[in-house]
């Protein structure tokens, strides 16, 4: 059973009948869940109508879609260019230090943090630059971003 | 109430702390009961300043102070208003010499000629600045025909990377016999390391939809859609409410100005693929499909979304449009070179000094562009490469500098315009990592439709990878150059066209970087991991500990006050006892 099945349905029929909705509809799906799960597509495809294949197809296309529980807060470090240059990786260095995340784990034990790289936040004057949920942050050094992961709890 | 204070509040302000600094003023304020005017206004493309205050009052000279911080808007707002201004961090002023930034004048902001000035979150704003004038110009005053012609003689190129002249690909659209139509506007800027089109869409969004909407009533379109990238909420923010003020206020909906012309316009959140910015590949996104790009012919203009005809434009070409329709196509051709008419808009990053946003005539040099506009390098550190038009794009060295940046004169250097990234690198930048860098990039980003995008950026990336580990040999180089030219040809769409251009620039341009890590296994620059060892200078070691608790690995023993020593088996080389330590003890060699 789903747990939000009732909200699920009412984002449905919301996209019902819109054309090229299925992206859309995944991403306001995955806004509530945080991630989409196996039997969210599932249900999803049963719904709609839409092939699970396709279904699945778009959620691994796009770097957006998670398919695995997520943490609390998302932290995406920027690896653009600008950042690149600017010393970036010192700052995944840190990130994963002070989180206490190896190479292979992107979410913390205690679900309070998933980490992801990308590539362009669009603030690349402000080089090396990472943003937690909607809030990004610049000029950032190794100090600066423990200073900041503090503030989130 | 004549002190008028203005705050920039887009991405790069807020990132920088420009949100409290607005409370700040705010309280300030409140608590002084002072009769003010406080705006949020966007990004005048001053980021390396950010936060940026502008003060103004009638009968004093206006002046912008960057640097900003929440505690200190008081006294510079008191100063201000008593006639006798600090003189510390002011960005720009009217008659005050020596303000930080001069660079406003080498400029001509056409597209960006609202951002940073007006609110974008208000319409009132921007028809005070002859908004939507333009479009009613056109419906009243012109036929479809003498808009296409007015933006055929304007001269005007795409600005998404390609250049393809505007005004013929709205012919073809125009030509092209459908009863239902699209007009797309490409916000999906997925150049890492550019940031021109967020400005615009955050600092001006109204004026996108304006050129949307003469385009549509040029090609005979009712509908259209901007395809948005997900990383850049704020746009989307603002781009939804300028949708609504439009529709409310008439200039987008039913009957445009009393005319047969219907608009609407919807908005499409990327889902995260570098892909989609291709046109192709973004119908089949807003289609709701995997962002695949597919074989052109046939073009957008004669099959598009859902099959029917469809003009796609950049964010930054749109930008240009009501300017054009107002001034006139010639007033926009005074500017730029014989094939390049009109400015430009560039996001300066990297190493260098003035880093935001500017635009420029095209045919400026890239020296004037870096020395004059942008203020020179960052730090001490000299100049080694600019790189051009991101993954698709090249680095150009030194002595390409005096090249004018218009489409052609730069494809001869092998670079690309591109969308107008422009990412300056110091001799702290390994060009084999850079070159690396973009590699991993376009083949994570690669679709994997085509063989050779797909295999071939593959082990393109594997010999790099090899030589940043000192593992490579000369015969690799020749193999990459092969490798290139199989990718270039083998691929349908310009991602893997163009992938191989940065690997090829660096090798044209920075071949003896590559011999250095082949023959000598070093990495001049001292950024290839593999090629570099930290160690501990005992002479200015103190033995104050910071570094050992910095480092990620605890490889770094020694007691309080004793020399202290980094076990290199155990070593990543993130260099962060390097940055931490206060007395340069630690060598990089
Ligand atoms: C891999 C790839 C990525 C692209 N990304 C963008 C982009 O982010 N923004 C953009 O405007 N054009 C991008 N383009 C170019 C578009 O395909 C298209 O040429 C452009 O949107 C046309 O608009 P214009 O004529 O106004 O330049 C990209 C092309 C390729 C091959
Ligand atoms: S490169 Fe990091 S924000 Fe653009």
């Amino acid at each position: 059973m789903l747990k939000n099945k009732n909200t699920i349905d009412e984002i449905i029929s919301r996209f019902a009948g819109k054309k090229g909705s299925l992206i859309p509809l995944l991403q306001e799906i995955q806004n509530l869940e945080k991630y989409l799960s196996k039997e969210t597509m599932r249900y999803l495809s049963e719904k709609t109508g839409i092939k699970l294949a396709q279904i699945y197809g778009v959620a691994t296309f796009y770097t957006m879609f998670r398919l695995k529980p997520q943490g609390k807060h998302i932290i995406r470090v920027c690896k653009g260019t600008a950042c690149h240059v600017s010393n970036a990786d010192s700052i995944l260095t840190a990130i994963r230090t002070s989180l206490k995340l190896t190479e292979e784990k992107d979410t913390t034990d205690n679900g309070l943090f998933t980490l992801m790289v990308v590539a362009c936040l669009g603030c690349c004057s402000l080089s090396p630059v990472i943003m937690i949920d909607s809030n990004t942050h610049g000029k950032l050094t190794s100090e600066k971003v423990e200073q900041i992961l503090k503030k989130y709890n | 109430m004549s002190l008028t204070i203005k705050v920039g509040l887009a991405s790069c302000g807020l990132a920088a702390g420009a949100g409290d600094v607005y409370n700040a003023i705010a309280r300030y304020l409140k608590n002084n009961k002072l009769q003010a005017h406080l705006k949020q206004t966007a990004c005048i493309g001053m980021c390396f300043a950010e936060p940026l205050m502008e003060l103004s009052h009638s009968g004093k000279n206006t002046i912008t102070y960057g640097r900003v911080l929440p505690e200190e808007v008081g006294s510079l707002i008191e100063a201000y208003q008593s006639g006798n201004p600090k003189t510390d961090n002011i960005i720009l002023a009217d008659e005050i010499p020596g303000s930080e930034n001069d660079n406003l004048k080498n400029q001509i902001r056409i597209a960006l000629r609202n951002c940073g000035i007006i609110d974008p979150e208000s319409l009132e704003d921007y028809l005070d600045r002859n908004g939507y004038r333009a479009l009613e110009k056109a419906l009243r005053k012109m036929s479809r025909e003498e808009v296409i012609s007015e933006i055929k003689n304007s001269g005007l190129r795409g600005r998404g990377g390609a250049g393809f002249p505007t005004g013929l690909k709205w012919e073809f659209a125009y030509m092209s016999k459908d009863k239902k139509k699209y007009v797309v506007c490409n916000a999906d800027e997925g150049d890492p390391g550019a940031f021109m089109d967020r400005s615009v869409l955050e600092g001006d969004p109204h004026s996108i939809l304006e050129g949307m909407a003469i385009c549509a009533y040029a090609i005979g379109s009712d509908e259209g859609y901007i395809y948005c990238r997900a990383e850049y909420p704020l746009a989307i923010k603002r781009l939804n409410i300028a949708i609504k003020q439009a529709n409310d206020a008439g200039y987008l909906g039913r009957n445009i100005h009393g005319s047969i012309f219907s608009f609407r316009i919807h908005i499409k959140e990327g889902a995260g693929a570098f892909v989609c910015g291709e046109e192709t590949a973004l119908m089949a996104s807003i289609e709701g499909q995997r962002g695949m790009p597919r074989i052109r012919p046939p073009f957008p203009a004669q099959s598009g979304l859902w099959g029917h005809p469809t003009n796609i434009n950049n964010v930054e070409t749109f930008a240009n449009v009501s300017w054009i329709m107002l001034e006139g196509s010639g007033a926009y051709s005074r500017f730029g070179t014989e094939k390049s008419k009109g400015t430009k808009v560039f996001a300066l990053a990297g190493k260098i000094k003035n880093s935001g946003l500017i635009e420029v005539p095209m045919g400026m040099t890239l020296r004037d562009v870096i020395y004059k506009v942008g203020n020179g390098m960052l730090t001490d550190k000299p100049f080694k490469g600019v790189q051009l038009g991101g993954p698709s794009g090249g680095c150009l060295p030194e002595s390409l500098l005096d090249t004018p940046v218009d489409y052609d004169s730069i494809n001869k250097t092998g670079a690309i315009m591109g969308s107008g990234g422009m990412v300056v690198m110091d001799s702290g930048t390994c060009m084999v990592d850079v070159a690396r860098f973009f590699l991993d990039f376009t083949q994570k980003e690669s679709c994997g439709k085509c063989t050779f995008c797909r295999i071939g950026t593959k082990r393109m990336l594997e010999i790099l990878t090899r030589i940043t580990r000192g593992e490579g040999e000369l015969e690799d180089l020749d193999k990459l150059e092969e490798l290139a030219v199989n990718v270039i040809k083998g691929s349908l769409c310009g991602l893997g066209q163009t992938a191989p251009n940065p690997v090829l620039t660096t090798l044209r341009y920075f071949r003896e970087e590559y011999i250095s890590h082949i023959v000598e296994k070093k990495c001049p620059a001292g950024v290839c991991k593999a090629l570099i060892k930290y160690e501990i200078d005992p002479e200015k070691c103190v033995g104050c500990t910071v570094c050992t608790h910095k480092c990620p690995m605890a490889c770094i023993t020694g007691e309080r006050k004793q020399i202290h020593k980094i076990d290199q088996e155990k070593c990543i080389k993130c260099g962060a006892c390097y940055e931490a330590c206060k007395f340069a003890a630690i060598i990089k060699s």
